[in-house]
């Protein structure tokens, strides 16, 4: 593991070690996973700290992992522009309802970024000050990333204007 | 030429509809619906290299009122649909459109939810031009063909022509997917 990625694992661990459920190096990218519930805590804190100072969140999105369990995550791509350093943090939601809590409070950059991850995947991210949808009409019922929705659409589910 | 003879030099007799249509076929204000990549080749017919001014057409209005046939240039998506409809109705009849390039024809190379498989489901089209994107020339092609069409009185996606290869016919395959 190379030295930023093990000085800031270590910090994780030493503040926030209850909120870690695992965690990966993949061709010096740290990956993180974390707890759904301590998200916004520890995205604070990674963003505060003088040690880890990740003020950019790059991008946030969702995943369909098409699993029984660990359905559909979320994935936030920090980077640090003082440290020049990237991380990821990864987190699972449950399936049935996802919801989140929204990070819109440490970054203001995820409000679009949210509205997109809840149009394409229908996490819901609470505390989020405008979640409509992103590109697909407001009428429209489905979300189209899911793993179970079909490429061409279902049919009726998108109105076209009369001849 | 009784009435011709009756009148002397400088006179002709003709229909009165015939004469109307021909003045509209050498001034159709196109109605520029850019929505993506095929926009662009449709500015290029309007510049000076293929300039589409030789057919009367170079008066671009960005006022539906204004316009007689819209060119529907790019991937027209669900959501778009409905503003392309609206800009059409705003346009006084007669009115024409021309379907520019694959995705517009028939959703081209995006068969997926979001694209409308054909503007044709929601407005009546009177040229389809293949293409992806289609050269000014094909554009060009397609603005000739519309002009017979307009001085033969046809109108309102009666008769559609095609410009370029639609391998014999337009495709145009219903699929219909349920949910698993």
């Amino acid at each position: 593991m190379t030295p930023e990625n093990q000085q800031v694992l270590d910090l994780l661990r030493a503040m926030h070690a209850d909120a870690i459920v695992a965690e990966a190096e993949f061709r010096d990218e740290l990956t993180v996973e974390v707890k759904p519930e301590r998200i916004v805590e520890v995205c604070r804190f990674l963003r505060d700290d003088p040690r880890t100072v990740f003020d950019l969140l790059a991008d946030c999105c969702g995943i369909d992992m098409y699993t029984p369990t660990k359905r559909f995550g979320v994935i936030y791509n920090l980077y640090s522009l003082k440290r020049r350093h990237r991380i990821r943090l990864k987190t699972f939601v449950e399936e049935e309802s996802p919801t989140i809590a929204s990070v819109t409070g440490v970054w203001g950059t995820a409000n679009w970024h949210e509205r997109e991850t809840y149009d394409m995947f229908g996490i819901e991210f609470t505390g989020h000050p405008d979640l409509r949808r992103m590109y697909m009409p407001e009428e429209f019922e489905y979300h189209p990333l899911r793993k179970d929705f079909p490429l061409m659409g279902i049919p009726g589910s998108l109105e076209l204007p009369k001849k | 030429m009784g009435l011709e003879s009756a009148m002397g030099d400088g006179y002709i007799a003709t229909k009165l509809e015939w004469i109307i249509n021909w003045c509209r076929k050498n001034s159709l204000y196109p109605m520029p619906m850019g929505i993506s990549c095929c926009a662009i080749e449709m500015m290029a017919a309007a510049g000076p290299r293929f300039d589409i001014a030789r057919f009367g057409s170079e008066v671009m209005r960005f006022s539906p009122r204004q316009c007689d046939v819209m060119i529907v240039a790019g991937t027209t998506t669900y959501k778009m649909a409905k503003v392309v409809r609206k800009i059409y109705d705003q346009m006084p009849d007669p009115k024409w459109v021309i379907a520019m390039g694959a995705c517009t024809s028939s959703g081209g190379m995006y068969r997926t939810y979001s694209v409308v498989q054909g503007i044709d489901q929601f407005l009546p089209v009177d040229v389809y031009v293949a293409g992806c994107p289609p050269r000014p020339d094909n554009l060009l092609n397609a603005l000739i063909l519309l002009q017979g069409k307009v001085q033969r009185g046809e109108c309102r996606g009666t008769a559609p022509a095609m410009v370029g290869d639609f391998g014999g016919k337009k495709h145009q395959q219903q699929v219909t997917l349920q949910l698993p």
